[in-house]
């Protein structure tokens, strides 16, 4: 079967004001197959976020090619790339953050399915349903972002995630703003909706016991690159490298 | 939250609801009288009597009378729908045509948007009078064309404002989010950009206001403004100023309504400023 996502040498390379540039993914390929969990672990600054942005298309790509469900997205715009995110959605870093300061939780979820075609009264129950799937009550669609707390929000935003039934969910460092007992509820919800919906998830995190636990395969990153790959408990077991030896060493 | 901080929350409230209430109702008051302006006039603000001229206030006069025999009080009156109606009419233009070209700006590409910012410098660089003075040379004096120099050299300011605002909403998480959520550009900037930048604009607009009624009624006083024998109350106070010793209410009056006008605005600005800050709500 063809992979959810394909990501063939991804390069992204900043140019700073002075000139000078830095080259932040280097030449990077991995694949996500239905139903998979793959990790990225690797150091601040190694280019985690940048992948998950490249590959979401909210950064443009200098190189490599991306593509979704069978479509090349790398330079998709407007229609397409909407199309596109149908099939595959973000838990961004800071839950709180990714919902606007001046709408509620419930039209943030609500706003995705409108968008998407949904009637105002659908969008509505379909909100109402999603919350409860996430674990929270029905008043949180009447909330703004400042009346919940980050586990709340994290939940919320792993709602208006899954709206659209996405093939492909992204979580950038989506547990590390929440303490253990939040965390461990939030994972039992990623693995009851992948065994729902047979999700795929990019899992980019920093827990490496957790990677190990969550997750079947793992990308280790360092500057930009990714100098290992396979199962996690391989990896993180038996690594290969000297760089994922340190990495996990320095945490476990 | 605890129950204290709440407590503390709520009383904030309230009493920052009551005043908005208070000083949108004074305002509100003001433009309705300026708006009626000439149904309130208790005798015709054009009308000379030369046997009454510079008649100190009276129970018939309130205000006194001008040289001309004038009633001030309906002069005062009157000179509000210029002054005041006027002023709202280039604040409404300015802040909306100078916050379009500043979402346009962040939204465009580098080439453009650097154009339109460096056209905003260069009517930001103009001194205000002067240009005042250009524009009167070449088009004449009157109140449009004083409104017209104004606006021409204030709607920078509101560009800058909407196009840096605008450009720290774009770098937000929850821009991102919604443009996974599937909103297009037009979508984005109407849902999530206008609302979310209006606050600042919109404060900015309203202490604008007591500041834009200042410059028109300055430009009016060195009659690049409203002409004789139109009231308005710059010209007003310019017109009678060599009475300032000698007979100081026709001088007073359109001075006092001007320093009212002014200070209702700019109340009402910072408390609005206080009530859009998303943290004194609910
Ligand atoms: N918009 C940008 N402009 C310039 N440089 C950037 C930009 N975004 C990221 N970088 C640089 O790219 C590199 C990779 O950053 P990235 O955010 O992908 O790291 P990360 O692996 O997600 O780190 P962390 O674990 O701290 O989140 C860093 O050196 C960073 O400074
Ligand atoms: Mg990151």
């Amino acid at each position: 079967m063809a992979p959810v996502l394909q990501v063939e040498h991804l390069k992204k390379i900043f140019f700073s004001d002075a000139g000078e540039e830095l080259t932040a993914v280097n030449d990077v390929s991995f694949a996500v197959h239905a139903g998979e969990k793959v990790a990225i672990i690797g150091e601040s600054g190694s280019g985690k976020t940048t992948v998950a942005r490249l590959v979401t298309r909210l950064s443009d790509v200098t190189e490599g090619r991306i593509v979704l469900m069978g479509k090349d997205i790398t330079r998709a715009s407007g229609r397409k790339l909407r199309g596109a995110y149908a099939n595959m959605q973000m838990v961004f870093q800071s839950p709180a953050e990714s919902f606007d300061p001046r709408c509620t939780l419930g039209d943030g979820i609500a706003e995705c399915l409108r968008n998407f075609g949904r009637s105002r009264k659908e969008a509505e129950q379909e909100t109402l349903r999603l919350l409860r799937v996430c674990g929270l009550a029905a008043d949180f669609a009447g909330r703004y972002p400042h009346e919940a707390s980050g586990g709340q929000c994290q939940r919320a935003a792993i709602a208006r995630a899954i709206a659209l039934k996405p093939k492909l969910l992204i979580l950038d460092e989506a547990t590390s703003a929440l303490d253990v007992t939040v965390q461990a509820e939030i994972l039992a919800l990623l693995t009851q909706l992948q065994r729902e919906f047979s999700l795929a998830y990019l899992f980019i995190c920093h827990d490496i016991a957790l990677v190990q636990d969550f997750c079947d395969r793992v990308l280790v990153m360092h500057e930009g690159r990714v100098v290992e790959e396979g199962a996690s408990e391989e990896v993180i077991r038996r690594p290969k490298q000297a760089y994922t030896k340190r990495l996990i060493d320095s945490v476990l | 939250m605890s129950e204290v901080t709440v407590r503390v929350q709520k009383v904030r409230t309230a009493s920052l609801k009551r005043k908005l209430i208070f000083f949108g109702a004074l305002a509100g008051l003001l433009v309705a009288a300026s708006f009626f302006s000439s149904y309130l006039c208790p005798w015709d603000p054009y009308e000379q009597n030369l046997a009454l001229a510079k008649a100190a206030p009276s129970a018939d006069h309130l205000l006194g009378t001008d040289r001309y025999g004038r009633d001030m009080l309906s002069r005062v009156i009157a000179g509000s729908y210029t002054s005041i109606l006027s002023t709202l009419l280039l604040v409404a233009f300015i802040s909306v045509f100078g916050s379009i070209a500043g979402i346009f700006c962040a939204w465009s590409g580098k080439r453009l948007d650097t154009l339109v910012m460096r056209l905003a410098d260069m009517f930001l660089a103009f001194p205000g009078l002067v240009f005042a003075l250009a524009v009167a040379a070449v088009l004449g004096g009157g109140v449009q064309n004083a409104i017209f120099a104004l606006a021409a050299i204030s709607w920078p300011k509101y560009a800058r404002l909407a196009r840096s605002q605008t450009l720290a909403q774009q770098e937000l998480p929850y821009m991102q989010a919604a443009r996974m959520a599937g909103c297009g550009t037009l979508g984005l900037i109407r849902r999530h950009v206008v609302p979310n930048i209006a606050g600042p604009i919109l404060v900015t607009a309203m202490l604008d206001i007591g500041t834009m009624m200042m410059e028109l009624a300055g430009l009016s006083f060195l009659g690049l403004g409203a002409k004789p024998p139109i009231p308005e109350w710059g010209s007003m106070m310019s017109d009678t100023r060599n009475l300032l010793a000698t007979h100081p209410w026709v001088t007073l009056a359109p001075g006092f309504a001007i320093f009212v006008s002014v200070m209702i605005f700019n109340l009402l600005g910072d408390t609005v400023r206080d009530w859009l800050d998303p943290k004194n709500r609910r």
